[in-house]
């Protein structure tokens, strides 16, 4: 409300040469007057809280804003907790989150009442990538050799590590598992790193992890990455391990295992935000994604760097809602009670 | 509950009636649990408990010891006295009665108002202070939080109209 | 080896320089805070801190944000010792003495014994890893969910029989403790559980509301119920305690040695500083000759989980840095630092960054020198605050508490169930109830469920898991020792008096 009436006593102050100076400086009206909230639906140390923490300390340093911005992890409930604050913060334009799939995942696996919808879909940042990876010391080279071996042993012989459970790992597995055509089993972990620590262990057999949380491992001559899950291989081409860049790593869907899945790294507002405000945050993730930080972060982490707003952003998540709905269901992840 | 006198004077609740209630409101914890744990199943799927597996043993555990904890308490025949003098529960609830005014208002006032409200009663009515020392107190506390949380540590606390109104908060 | 070594004093001289020297001072002290205040955790700190460093060197940035982890650690023991109010759940078990201390009067001796045995088992610990780093490291991958539940369960099983309350009620309270971690997400199907539908239990009952509530209220109540005044003298306000208590502490270097490996021990092992600290409380309680009289306010009871529970912090951030698996909120925000740095942490971190890594190794000694001095020094302080009149600390106190579990998850429904916490705390100490085994139950429930299952998952159901390696066994074995240690001490003691009794007859 305040901010409407901001607008027209502008408005009424400048009227005289308003329209001309508001057509040439193509900056939105709207300010933050107190600082920002970028809520973390997930634990630290995670793929989401290292983007917000990244992105709040770029902002710090480059003075992107005015307000300070502060980074907040709501976890509980698999995320639902984070999400159900921004949802119930109606017309908060000092509040953001930033979303995994656990947008779509919790309110269907555990019946927590939040949707998208709920929300005000703001940029997506970019798409987190996922790898099959597994041990180097084993003897798959290759994703024919790995699924020659898942297939010459019985059902649930194999383990396939990942992080918490009915979300984006568990759904790779068992549409791997269909691939495939045998049963894995699925080992939820509390983070990413701790999965990819299991691996190098050889207390799993394999992992999806995203190439962030495995790339030290796969530097140091632990871990091998056989697949990557998206449909284009992946544009990163300087060398990380060895001879191998991200970019000769084949796609899983080429190497015979049909399996494809990227996830969402974006930004959510309050519902009953003005345009004003969600135009000032889009134009701030621009600035931060010009920062060599920003694209520092993105090529450690192997990053698809798709950048989407308004209505197209409103229209990739709806289809991936649609998507995440198959899946959950096929697998039997959706909440039974409550 | 039924009141004992104390050699020392004063009267209150008997240590064995306060005990018992503990025991059945443990009890009944443990009977939510075993309830909550059946409603999300409480068998052993093929790859392992289910998620009410352990909560439903440990609700049961939960009853029987309380149970015995009750037996016990009834079978032994030596008086236990007082729990505490009527005198001692009011003074302990004369700090519960403010707390929870104060844990209840707080979403509303916001927190800087409500603790000053609750530093300031404190003061004034428990430790006799005269208002030129204890307003002083009550304000200043709140104001060095505000200072030390919300400016430096960027933690954001629950906030009301006072500081709206102070264009502190939207 | 000798190349490590001048690889180490080279980060000595980085180190020592006067600016680097200084940002370690304010580093400590910014973390003493922060670790006091019980709204805010060394992550706090990290966190708002980060965007600064930016423009230093990674080297420096690293030594004032290791700097504060280090003061949190340190400051996490002085409102355990003063209010009984634990800010970290590892320094829950520094209550259990340090508390009754400060009430004798002796605050100023127990944060001095806090404070030393810190620094004793922090210091262990780097001279662990500057010697054995690459080994610490391959010991802490062997670790898989089955070996990480028989960490946990060790840790149960040397702390429960110990208490002196009747043993139903303290099934009771533990059993109680592992309910209410129980509520919220089940992690390993991804369900909700207890919840019954309340948005506000979704994240469960965290272990700081339950134990600011417990502890700290519950003691305020009781503390009233008494009358108007806290029930300890005043404290000695001078450092010459200091001086007293340090020409003690020598006595306990077995008891210190005992503390340190089993620190360094779950450190590395990805169980961390907590359960360090309840077991080596617990073991310290079985050995020590005045065992019976820990929970009254004895110095052993406070140099055990203190000494443990640093050794188990600063040797877990060897395998956070050569494995970038962060050990606590804390540790997760500084892992985050290095990423942004363009450190990657990993096995060849150690490799391609020596000089940041001797760095870092070498502001370890220096930050918990400095560390010890800047707190030493402040001892009169700290102990000064108990002689605030009550009524006007405990309302403060009341506050702070409440910040602190509003913090958690920016949830009011936590601030009543604070409340709810102490009120519960206040009748089940007066009814007997122990509350540690409770706490601890809350504490590390959920985390050895978790891997309770994650092992049955991966065996398939079988409990054989538990038994099929060397490591795994030896851990549960001990664990089951120590489980049934009265019943194997008595019946050593009859086996000796039937002995006794058996050679006047020969």
């Amino acid at each position: 409300m305040s901010v409407t009436s901001k607008i027209l006593s502008f408005g009424a102050v400048a009227c005289v040469g308003a329209a001309f100076a508001m057509s040439a400086v193509p900056a939105t009206a709207w300010e933050p007057s107190h600082p920002i909230e970028i809520i973390v639906p997930a634990g630290t140390g995670g793929g989401a809280d290292q983007m917000a923490r990244t992105m709040q300390g770029i902002i710090s340093k480059h003075s992107l804003t005015k307000q300070p911005v502060v980074v907040i992890n709501k976890s509980g409930g698999a995320g639902g907790e984070g999400f159900l604050d921004v949802k119930n913060a109606k017309g908060n334009e000092h509040k953001l989150i930033i979303t995994l799939s656990n947008l779509f995942t919790t309110p269907m696996a555990t019946g927590i009442p939040v949707n998208w919808k709920d929300m005000t879909p703001v940029a997506m940042m970019a798409l987190d990538e996922f790898v099959l990876w597994v041990n180097a010391e084993k003897p798959y080279k290759t994703v024919k050799d790995y699924v020659d071996a898942i297939k010459a042993q019985p059902d649930n012989t194999f383990k396939m590590g990942g992080t918490g459970s009915k979300q984006e790992d568990q759904i790779i597995t068992v549409a791997l598992q269909k691939a495939v055509g045998k049963k894995m089993i699925y080992i939820p972990q509390k983070g990413g790193g701790a999965v990819a620590v299991q691996l190098v262990g050889n207390h799993i057999d394999s992992s999806v992890n995203n190439p962030i949380e495995a790339v030290a491992h796969w530097r140091a001559g632990k871990l091998r990455p056989l697949c990557v899950f998206d449909p284009k291989k992946l544009d990163y081409k300087d060398k990380i391990a060895g001879d191998m860049s991200w970019n000769d790593i084949p796609t899983c869907k080429s190497a015979g295992l049909d399996v494809e899945y990227v996830m969402l790294r974006g930004f959510f507002m309050p519902p009953g935000v003005s345009k004003d405000a969600v135009s000032y945050y889009v134009d701030l993730f621009k600035k931060v994604r010009e920062t060599p930080e920003w694209k520092k972060l993105m090529a450690d982490g192997a990053f698809n760097q798709s950048f989407m707003v308004g209505d197209e952003y409103a229209k990739w998540v709806a289809e991936a809602e649609k998507l995440h709905e198959g899946l959950m269901k096929e697998a039997g992840f959706m909440a039974k009670t409550n | 509950m039924s009141e004992t006198v104390h050699e020392t004077g004063g009267t209150g609740p008997s240590h064995r009636g306060v005990e018992a209630g503990v025991a059945v409101v443990i009890g009944l914890a443990g009977l939510i649990a075993v309830i909550g744990s059946l409603r999300v199943g409480i068998g052993w799927a093929d790859d392992g408990p289910m998620a009410g597996f352990f909560p439903f043993y440990i609700g049961l555990i939960i009853i029987l010891s309380s149970a015995i904890n009750l037996y016990t308490l009834f079978a032994a025949t030596n008086d236990q006295g007082l729990f505490a003098t009527w005198g001692q529960l009011g003074k302990v609830l004369s700090v519960v009665i403010p707390t929870g005014i104060y844990v209840g208002t707080l979403p509303y006032i916001g927190i800087y108002v409500a603790s000053a409200l609750l530093i300031g009663t404190f003061m004034m009515w428990l430790g006799k202070y005269r208002w030129t020392t204890a307003i002083p107190v009550a304000l200043l506390v709140p104001v060095l939080i505000f200072i030390f949380f919300e400016r430096w540590f960027l933690v954001p606390l629950p906030k009301g109209p006072l500081e709206r109104l102070l264009g502190l908060y939207a | 080896m000798f190349e490590d070594i001048g690889n180490l004093m080279h980060g000595f001289a980085v180190v020592l320089q006067p600016q680097n020297l200084l940002l370690m001072v304010v580093g400590i002290v910014l973390g003493v805070i922060v670790g006091v205040l019980p709204g805010l955790g060394g992550a706090n700190g990290v966190a708002i801190l980060l965007p600064l460093t930016f423009s230093m060197s990674p080297t420096s940035a690293i030594i004032m944000l290791s700097c504060i982890y280090w003061g949190a650690l340190f400051g996490g023991a002085i409102t355990s010792i003063l209010f009984n109010i634990p800010g970290e759940p590892w320094s829950v078990a520094t209550t259990f003495d340090g508390y009754p201390m400060a009430q004798q009067g002796r605050a100023g001796e127990a944060l001095t014994a806090a404070f030393t045995s810190s620094f004793v088992g922090a210091l262990f610990a780097v001279i662990m890893i500057t010697l054995v780093a690459p080994l610490v490291a391959s010991f802490a991958l062997r670790f898989g969910p089955a070996e990480i539940f028989s960490v946990y369960f060790l840790a149960f099983c040397s702390f429960v029989g110990l208490s002196k309350e009747p043993p139903f009620k303290t099934i009771a309270a533990m059993m109680l403790g592992f309910a209410l971690g129980a509520v919220g997400l089940d992690q390993m199907t991804g369900q909700l559980r207890l919840t019954f539908g309340f948005e506000s239990l979704l994240s469960g009952f965290d272990f700081l509301i339950a134990v600011i509530g417990l502890f700290g209220i519950g003691e305020i109540l009781l503390t009233m119920e008494e009358g108007l005044s806290f029930r300890g003298k005043a404290a000695k306000i001078n450092l010459k305690v200091v001086i007293q208590t340090w020409k003690e502490l020598p006595k306990y270097w077995m008891l210190s040695l005992r503390s340190c490996l089993i620190g360094c021990w779950m450190g590395i092992s990805p169980a961390g500083a907590t359960p360090a600290s309840f077991m080596s409380y617990g073991i310290a309680k079985r050995i020590s000759k005045r065992g019976h009289n820990f929970g009254k306010g004895e110095i052993e009871g406070v140099v055990a989980p203190e000494t443990a529970a640093h050794a188990a912090g600063t040797a877990a951030l060897l395998p956070m840095l050569a494995l970038g698996v962060p050990g606590s909120p804390t540790a997760a925000v500084l892992l985050g630092g290095l990423l942004i740095w363009g450190l990657q942490p990993g096995p060849l971190l150690f490799v391609e960054q020596t000089e940041f890594v001797w760095g870092l190794i070498a502001s370890m000694y220096m930050g918990n020198i400095v560390g010890l001095i800047v707190v030493l020094t402040c001892v009169p302080l700290f102990a000064a605050i108990l002689r605030i009149p009550f009524s006007v600390i405990a309302p403060i106190i009341l506050v702070l508490c409440a910040i602190g579990a509003y913090t958690v998850h920016n949830n009011t429904f936590d601030v009543v169930m604070m409340l709810v916490f102490g009120v519960v705390g206040y009748f089940m100490k007066k009814a007997n109830y122990p509350l540690a085994p409770m706490v601890l139950a809350i504490v590390l429930g959920d985390k050895a469920e978790e891997s309770f299952r994650q092992s049955l998952l991966g065996s398939q159901g079988s409990l054989g898991v538990f038994f099929s390696n060397a490591l795994v066994s030896t851990v549960m074995t001990l664990g089951l020792i120590a489980l049934f240690w009265p019943i194997i001490q008595e019946g050593i003691s009859r086996v000796r008096v039937a002995m006794g009794a058996a050679r006047p007859a020969q």
